[in-house]
């Protein structure tokens, strides 16, 4: 009976209609906070005035300031805190690990080191003035991006095979992560001992992470990364859901658990590598941002990955407005920020599973 | 109908785990795989569905070859539920829904929701079904496995030690779960059991296992204290107590 089929998974539904309310709430937040971002600075502008600009009436000293300079930024913190929350959400998902992301298992770091390796060793960057008193311009973002996505993928391939066995648990992965991520600062540090002052200076305000440094081509190839990976993990989402229950039960309901395990890792590998090579490691991120919106929405993926994305882009957003205000005109390293925002939360992460 | 025949499997030692090991029944039976620790119950039963696949030897469910099968077309086939089992932080519904997923494409259908509906009522598990499955009992839990396996509408449904760690009155819940699933569905029932009384009650075939092979198979007149002795080194009298069979060791 049609009256009996409407009737049908009615209260689960209403259920599931609150969790997309709160995505709503968090998309509008986030275009709050987006809008906040542009106008607040050294130089404040009314949202009026930055509405008019962003609808192209504003004046020209605000549209320089706007279009130039702070819309970029806010753009490059939305795609970069998206992608990082939802490749944290998704290693968490594969690897079985509430301590997984880019930057706690190594993957970041061996990213960093081979976007070093490339600016260094193979000449792939450039210095310039930018919003940290110095800038690095990637002159061979190809080159760059392909190096930090193959240390990028040691690590995955590290991380993965050390997942296969057993006897490895949550915080042992990340002891792992620990481990690579001191063997690429090594590297790293070699390659700036062997390296001229330029190069070395260039690097190290890179690594310090800086939303300042993309413009709109390297926010449109970020931004299409992005969306790219944001869309084959939706339609994972399933499958992400079926392996919380285990690797066998995965495949009991016909999950292919080693193709989606590898590709996952890898397009999430690679989104982070194209992020680090871009705006240098963002440490945290992608760690806690699936966190702070697990207690709201669960661990449903088709809800828990854009929750998580958002998360990602509010706290990049929030995070690159503090380190903008802070000591005013002095723009702070966001990676520092991230790192003083996210310690204490994974902290809180650590203790708390330590109370189960 | 199910038809494994001359099964055999090893991990990555050269000792094999499994012998040619031979099972064939028709549907509708509730089937106990019994014998000791580490002899080869659940490998056996991994084998059915392709979570491991055997050395050799074929396993046939309803016609279809389950090694040459998709993952998809054994999921439509075949519903597992493991020993240590667990859904993360979803809802009672959300993991009865995932039953569905061989079935459906991105979204959930009136079908599928009919499908978990049913099954959810089924169990009586209307009460929680939007509690996380996290915050539930070991014995409700289990009742929310059996319900995913349900709403995968399969034709065999595996239940590897479905009774391990739960209270006397949720192992017999479940164990007449699974019987009411094999004879009112006509399904095919496969369970790994420690506990022989427990099989003896609920089930109406029997596969003893030793030393990686099929030792006998049958109705409950292969349960005797002969076979006991052997598959389980123990002496133990079969005696009756309201028309069933129970075992009690010496």
């Amino acid at each position: 009976m049609p009256e009996d089929k409407m009737r049908r998974g009615l209260e689960y539904r209403s259920f599931v209609r609150k969790k997309i309310y709160f995505l709503i709430f968090l998309f509008l937040f986030t275009i709050v906070v987006f809008l906040l971002a542009i106008a607040l600075g050294s130089s404040s502008v009314s949202l009026g005035r930055v509405l008019r600009t962003l609808f192209g009436h504003g004046e020209k000293k605000d549209s320089i300031i706007i279009l130039s300079i702070r819309l970029p930024r806010a753009v490059t913190a939305i795609a970069a805190g998206f992608g990082l929350g939802i490749v944290g959400c998704v290693m968490q998902s594969v690897l079985r690990n509430p301590l997984a992301s880019a930057s706690t298992i190594g993957v970041s770091q061996g990213a960093a080191f081979g976007a070093a390796f490339a600016i260094i060793a193979l000449g792939g960057g450039m210095m310039s003035a930018g919003s940290t008193g110095a800038q690095l311009n990637v002159n061979n973002p190809v080159v760059t991006t392909l190096c930090a996505f193959f240390f990028a993928m040691v690590s995955t391939i590290f991380v993965l095979c050390l997942s296969r066995f057993r006897e490895i648990n949550a915080s042992t992965l990340v002891l792992a992560g620990v481990a690579l991520s001191s063997l690429f600062s090594a590297g790293t540090t070699l390659l700036e001992y062997f390296a001229d002052d330029v190069r070395v200076a260039a690097v190290v305000y890179w690594t310090f992470g800086d939303l300042g440094s993309t413009f709109w081509k390297e926010i449109i190839v970020m931004g299409t990364v992005v969306v790219f990976a944001a869309i084959y993990f939706q339609l994972n989402s399933w499958n992400y859901n079926a392996m919380q229950g285990g690797e066998e039960t995965a495949k009991g309901l016909g999950v292919k658990t080693q193709s989606t395990i590898l590709c996952s890792m890898v397009v999430g590998s690679f989104t982070a590598a194209v992020i680090v090579s871009y705006i240098g490691i963002i440490s945290f991120v992608g760690l806690i941002a699936p966190h702070l919106v697990r207690k709201f929405v669960g661990s449903d993926y088709r809800y828990l990955l854009p929750a998580a994305g958002l998360a990602g882009a509010n706290l990049l957003l929030v995070s690159d407005l503090l380190s903008r205000l802070i000591i005013s005109p002095i723009v702070l390293p966001i990676g520092a920020i991230t790192s003083i925002l996210g310690a204490p939360i994974f902290l809180w992460i650590i203790l708390k599973r330590g109370r189960h | 109908m199910i038809h494994a025949e001359n099964v055999n499997f090893s991990y990555h030692t050269d000792e094999s785990v499994l012998k040619a090991v031979c099972l064939k029944e028709e549907a509708g039976h509730c089937i106990a795989l019994l014998g000791n620790n580490g002899v080869g119950k659940s490998t056996f039963l991994k084998c059915f569905n392709r979570i491991l696949r055997p050395d050799s030897g074929t396993v046939l469910v309803e016609n279809l070859n389950i090694s040459k099968a998709s993952r998809k077309e054994i999921a439509l086939t075949l519903a597992y539920v493991e020993q240590h089992t667990s859904s993360g932080r979803l809802t009672v519904y959300d993991t009865v829904l995932l039953g569905r997923k061989p079935h459906m494409k991105m979204t959930p259908s009136e079908e599928d929701y009919a499908v978990v509906d049913n099954a959810i009522e089924r169990l009586h598990l209307t009460d929680l079904k939007l509690r996380y499955t996290d915050e539930l009992s070991g014995g409700e839990l289990q009742k929310v496995m059996l319900a995913r396996a349900l709403a995968q509408q399969p034709k065999v449904l595996l239940l590897d030690e479905p009774t391990a760690s739960l209270d006397i009155y949720n192992q017999h819940e479940v164990m007449k779960i699974a019987a009411g699933i094999a004879s009112e569905d006509n399904m095919t029932v496969i369970i790994v059991i420690h506990d022989l009384n427990l099989a003896l009650k609920y089930c109406d075939r029997f596969l003893l296992m030793h030393d990686g092979k099929s030792f006998d198979y049958g109705d409950v007149s292969v349960i005797t204290s002969e076979n006991i002795k052997a598959v389980y080194g123990v002496n133990a009298v079969i005696t009756e107590v309201d028309g069933n069979k129970i075992v009690i060791v010496k």
